[in-house]
């Protein structure tokens, strides 16, 4: 069974991308997206199964791999909760993103290669999540990358698009440089890459010391320290984070399958896989929780501050990682992977609402342009809602009601609080503060798009729209084009037009794109209340599948109310203060960007990172290139070598033309006297 | 062995050639095809009539010559599968040049077809004195096919190919002469039993590394082989890199180390330093070219610096690795050579800017070069990752200095690659006449679908070509072992914690509500 769903998008992949354009592109649309609700369908039962708790892990061998010398691999499909609980999300958001992209793909012409990539991705992010060595979750790790350089740079006309795609995979692999030498490492230090074995003896390790680089290093903090770059990189925290926001330049779905609900939480998912490994390496825990504490805090900086709607959204994607990563670093495996889980679904919402809002507003993402949206698209609007609701982490804890990321987003909170090491509490403080940030940014979307007043007229692309007179959008779906015929208000600007609107009307979605909005819906509603006992206090559930902290969680449980409340306090504030700047008085914003100054365009500008790589990083490589081309190559090896030669020869008085064919003679003659030479010699 | 395959394998392409000679364009053409398959087929018989785990030297001939001169063939499992590489890319090279060779035809096939000749008896030669004459005598054709029927400046590159060549050779032939003498006999399977004086070692093996190093090509010896490149035509290129290259890394793994595994101990960190060098140095100088088959050839240095820390790991993985590095190489970057020449073709340019946006009208075109890109930067499920993988994974035992420098090729490939495929394959199609270029025909499919399915096979099932090396690695590895360097990752094991990282000390059952 396990087979059937991890191969059968990779059979849909070929399939469609083997059709491509001779068939109607329905034929590659169908195909993928039956193959994924087919996988999906074969998922449930499965995580079901597991949900009851106590039920062993199964490894279905595919095909031998590599087996060289005693390092031995093999394709094979694992089957444990942890790998359970990412089957479900990987299948369900990426057959509610194929669904979602025949609307919004719609007058693509090249809609058939993009259903075999979304298929493709969904093949090697299954393969990376079933993988029972290190070298197979390697395997779908670079095949996931592979995937998201190619729907990031799926616009491939657009220059901005390609550079985005060529960023996130150079520097993805940062990451796997830190990946691979973690795997080297493990491969001698415990003679295999099956991770189970793995697992069983690092315990053993704790003590040992290795060297690396010629130093002398703890054993497993080095070790994880590698494997957990690998993971800053697939995850986009602090540092490696540069390609997330840029990856935004590929088609909304996209983002919400790849750069949301699946593959930047591999490395979540991979830290989680390894937590008994993990454990051992107090060092290397300790920088995950940093790290992640600090990108939390860091991305919901730059979060407040952005316009692009996707990219407001992206950041926020990053900021939530760090919260998955600090609650892996203070041991709280389960809380980490419960995130991970209603992130994926309200994450996924809020960026389908959030292309359900582009796809209304003619491809318009500044945020500037939008604006009481809430009437001309209430589905999307109460999607979106329903995702804020969640990602704010919206509950009351007395009730034990609460939308999905108040589940999970809080029981992060409290357990970094209830470690009580000076790390912890560190993470304890930004996850707050984050909270905040959290709420505002999330609220400040929400205001700028759907309430107010409409700034839509400024927008060139709606301009566009309404100049072109049948704009883009009722192409979009053919429901649409049938009302355009009898209402002619859309493209005419009537005499009672509201201003600002600059007589444009957005259309809401259509129905294949409203449905996977409707069923994510209900995750971020429900998947915390339904799930919360099993991910977070079940210990038969988890099976040892990760590393499973029991006293800790308990400790969670005791702490004081003030703690269990900080983050409803917290979102409260911040939903105040940007329904303030953004409903009450809409000249906060701008007179507070004034007053910060130097901070704001700090924040605006992402803390500077792109610049600062840009020239410590690209600028230098292509000037030490040319250096080692034009003075390396030509102007010292090749002048004092074959150049140098040649001109000595030549004033030698040997014609240039004389010695092309001379030297290949005296070559053959000088060949030809050695073995005159050697069997004299050796007859001698 | 009764049946003299390798002989045969020899004197058919020898036969084709000398029938090329004085045939006319269109007839050498099948001629030479129908040659190399031919050759394809008996190659592929070798393969499955190889006996796994079986002697060492099968399919050996011999017969004794003038002047106590043998003519000694016979293979093991490391130089079947460079013959397999050989054979197969060699039907893919005549049909590259099919339309795009116009003059001499009958001469350039007959050169091809004695180049086969001389690359399977490099790789079969039991004798000395054979290996130099095979090893040796390819580069003859090699330099007429860039000196004829290259580019603009063919003269200028290959008299430096010729140059460079001739220099390490000469040394080669004195060390020759000197084991010869010294050892009594000219087998080399003898010779790689035979345990020479430890201080004859070192200058053994640096005259034989002055040839390999060229032929390798290794920093700094490198710089014949982007101008080698850029002038021959298509076929030369993929023969060039696909099996010249790997003349030298053959060399290693047949004599350096074998013959004289002290010396290449003693030596290795030479080996180490100049292959760092060439990772780092090669990749950037790649990343600012302007001419596609530069980049290539540069790129080609820094994989070739793989197989060479590979090799001087001193184990199985760091041997097999290398091995497969210069097996996928051979397939990838011909690959990438063909590609090159299919736009040249339409275009008559390798300048990268004068293209663009080939992903709207030549998609199928796009895949592939995308494939082989991808398989260049050694993504898994590719011939490249397995062998870079095993490579690298071997000598972080040795050094982790070395691999943490080696394993930033796989950043700065991607940059270049990635960068490459970005200015042909996607953004706008500035140039109308790149953008009314034909998709692949179907000549162009049978020369990139077989080295694509290749490529997927080496690397989602590379057992089929681990097997025939293992034992081969093993003996190698065995005879290795006594002069196996120091480990610098070496394991101190301690006393294990008694705790996990997060514990937390459990507390009494009373905790208020829960969630």
């Amino acid at each position: 069974m396990i087979k059937i769903i991890v191969f059968l998008p990779l059979l849909a992949a070929i399939v469609a991308g083997f059709i491509n354009k001779s068939a109607p592109s329905v034929v590659a649309k169908g195909v993928t997206t039956a193959a994924l609700f087919i996988s999906c369908a074969l998922s449930w039962p499965i995580f079901l199964t597991y949900l009851g708790g106590g039920v062993p892990a199964t490894v279905e061998p595919v095909l031998q791999w590599v087996q060289s010398g005693e390092l031995r691999f093999d394709w094979a499909l694992r089957v444990d909760t942890l790998t359970a609980v990412m089957l479900v999300v990987i299948t369900t958001v990426s057959a509610l993103v194929h669904l979602y992209s025949w609307g919004y793909m719609d007058e693509d012409p090249d809609q058939p290669r993009f259903f075999a990539y979304l298929s493709l991705f969904t093949f090697a992010m299954l393969m990376l999540v079933t993988a029972d060595n290190l070298v197979q979750m390697f395997f779908g790790w670079e095949g996931v990358g592979l995937a998201s350089y190619l729907l990031i740079g799926f616009w491939f006309r657009k220059p901005s698009a390609s550079a985005a795609a060529i960023k996130a995979f150079v520097v993805n692999r940062v990451g796997d440089l830190g990946f691979m030498l973690g795997i080297f490492g493990t491969f001698w230090v415990f003679g295999t890459v099956s991770i189970p074995e793995i697992l069983a003896a690092a315990p053993g390790m704790s003590g040992a010391t290795i060297g690396f680089l010629g130093m002398r290093v703890q054993t497993m903090d080095v070790l994880c320290i590698l494997l957990f770059i690998g993971a800053m990189g697939k995850s986009a925290q602090l540092g490696l984070h540069t390609w997330l926001p840029d990856a935004m330049e590929g088609p909304t779905p996209v983002s919400a399958l790849i750069h949301a609900a699946t593959m930047v939480t591999a490395g979540v998912f991979m830290v989680c896989r390894l937590s008994p490994m993990f454990e051992t390496a107090p060092v290397a825990l300790g920088l995950v929780t940093f790290i992640g504490a600090a990108t939390c805090i860091f991305a919901a900086t730059v979060g407040t501050t952005q316009w692009d709607i996707k990219r407001v959204i992206a950041y926020s994607t990053c900021s939530q990682l760090g919260y998955m990563f600090f609650a892996a670093g203070v041991g709280a495996y389960g809380a980490a992977m419960f995130h991970l889980f209603t992130h994926a679904f309200f994450k996924a919402l809020l960026f389908l609402g959030a292309g359900s809002v582009i796809h209304a507003m003619h491809h318009e993402q500044d945020m500037r342009y939008y604006g009481a949206l809430r009437k001309e698209i209430p589905f999307t609007f109460w999607g979106m809602l329903f995702g804020t609701l969640a990602i704010t982490g919206v509950g009351i804890y007395h009730l034990g009601v609460g939308f999905a990321g108040f589940w999970s987003k809080d029981a992060i909170i409290e357990v970094a609080f209830a470690r009580g090491t000076e790390l912890g509490t560190f993470a304890f403080w930004m996850g707050i503060f984050a909270a905040l940030l959290t709420s505002f940014y999330s609220w400040r979307l929400m205001f700028l798009t759907f309430w107010g007043r409409p700034r839509w007229a400024d927008s060139e692309h709606i301009r566009h729209a309404v100049h072109a007179g049948h704009g883009e959008p009722e192409e979009h779906n053919p429901a649409i084009q049938e009302d355009a015929g009898h209402d002619v208000s859309h493209h005419v600007p009537s005499p009672n037009y509201e201003a600002g609107t600059g007589g444009y009307h957005p259309h809401e979605s259509p129905i294949t794109m409203l449905v996977p909005l409707g069923v994510l819906s209900l995750g971020a509603i429900l998947a915390g209340q339904l799930f919360a006992p099993a991910f977070l206090d079940s210990a038969a559930f988890w099976n040892g599948s990760i590393f499973y902290n029991e006293p800790l969680i308990h400790a969670m449980h005791a702490t004081p109310y003030l703690v269990k409340y900080a983050a409803a306090i917290v979102m409260l504030i911040g939903l105040f203060v940007a329904w303030l700047a953004y409903i009450k008085d809409t000249t906060i914003p701008e007179k507070g960007a004034d007053q910060l100054g130097p901070v704001y365009r700090f924040f605006y500008n992402k803390w500077y990172f792109d610049e600062l790589y840009h020239y410590l990083f690209v600028v230098p490589a292509f000037w030490l290139g040319r250096i080692f081309w034009k003075f390396g190559d030509v102007g010292t090896i090749d002048r004092f070598g074959p150049n140098g030669i040649a001109w000595i020869v030549e004033k030698g008085s040997v014609g240039a033309h004389k010695f092309q064919t001379g030297y290949l003679y005296s070559y053959a003659l000088v060949m030809l006297l050695g073995l005159v030479a050697a069997i004299t010699w050796v007859l001698f | 062995m009764d049946f003299p395959i390798l002989s045969i394998m020899l004197a058919i392409p020898f036969a084709a050639a000398i029938a090329c000679l004085f045939l006319s364009g269109p007839a050498a053409r099948m001629v030479a095809l129908g040659a190399t398959l031919f050759d394809l087929a008996l190659g592929i018989l070798l393969w499955l009539t190889f006996d796994i785990g079986g002697a060492q030297w099968q399919f050996t001939e011999r017969a004794s010559l003038f002047a106590g001169f043998q003519y000694a063939l016979g293979i093991d499992g490391i130089a079947l599968l460079l013959i397999m590489l050989s054979v197969f890319l060699m039907p893919i090279c005549i049909l590259a040049s099919w339309d795009s060779i116009t003059k001499r035809v009958g001469e350039y096939m007959a050169a091809f077809l004695l180049m086969e000749v001389l690359m399977i008896g490099v790789f079969a030669a039991q004798d000395l004195f054979l290996f130099y004459i095979f090893f040796e005598a390819g580069l003859i054709p090699m330099y007429l096919i860039i000196g004829v029927w290259g580019g603009d400046n063919r003269i200028y590159a290959s008299y430096k190919f010729f140059l460079y060549t001739l220099l390490g050779s000469v040394l080669m032939l004195i060390a020759m002469l000197w084991m010869a003498n010294a050892a009594g006999t000219t087998d080399i399977p003898t010779l790689m039993q035979y345990d020479f004086a430890a201080g004859a070692q070192t200058w053994l093996w640096l005259a034989f590394f002055a040839s390999f190093a060229v032929k390798m090509p290794m920093w700094p010896v490198h710089t014949w082989l982007p101008d080698a490149h850029v002038q021959a035509p298509t076929a030369g290129s993929v023969i060039l890199a696909g099996v010249l290259l790997k003349l030298g890394g053959y060399g290693f793994i047949r004599f350096s180390l074998p013959m004289f595994p002290d010396a290449s101990a003693q030596l290795a960190w030479l080996v180490f330093a100049l292959s760092m060098v060439a990772v780092i140095y090669t990749s950037l100088v790649a990343l600012v070219q302007a001419d596609m088959k530069k980049l290539i050839a540069y790129s080609s240095v820094a994989h070739m610096a793989i197989v060479t820390v590979g090799l001087f790991a001193f184990n199985a993985q760091g041997l097999e690795g290398a091995m497969m590095v210069m097996l996928g190489h051979g397939l990838v970057s011909g690959a990438l050579f063909l590609c090159v020449g299919v736009i040249y073709d339409r275009l008559h340019t390798r300048e990268i800017a004068r293209y663009g946006g080939l992903s709207i009208n030549m998609p199928r075109y796009a895949l592939f070069f995308l494939l082989f890109t991808m398989a260049s930067i050694g993504l898994p499920g590719t011939s490249n990752f397995v062998g870079e993988f095993l490579a690298l994974a071997g000598i972080y035992r040795v050094s982790t200095f070395v691999t943490l420098v080696c394993t930033t090729g796989i950043i700065l490939g991607a940059a270049y690659m990635l960068y490459l495929y970005r200015r042909v394959a996607f953004g706008e199609q500035k140039n109308a006449d790149a953008a009314r270029m034909p998709d692949l025909n179907l000549r162009e499919w049978a020369m990139l679908g077989p080295i694509a399915a290749a490529t997927l096979w080496m690397g989602i099932y590379p057992e089929s070509f681990l097997a025939p090396m293992r034992s081969d690695i093993a003996m190698l590895e065995a005879r290795l072992a006594p002069v196996s360097p120091h480990y610098d990752s070496e394991l101190a094991v301690g006393t294990p914690r008694e705790r996990a990282a997060n514990y937390v000390v459990a507390e009494e059952h009373g905790s208020e509500g829960a969630h």
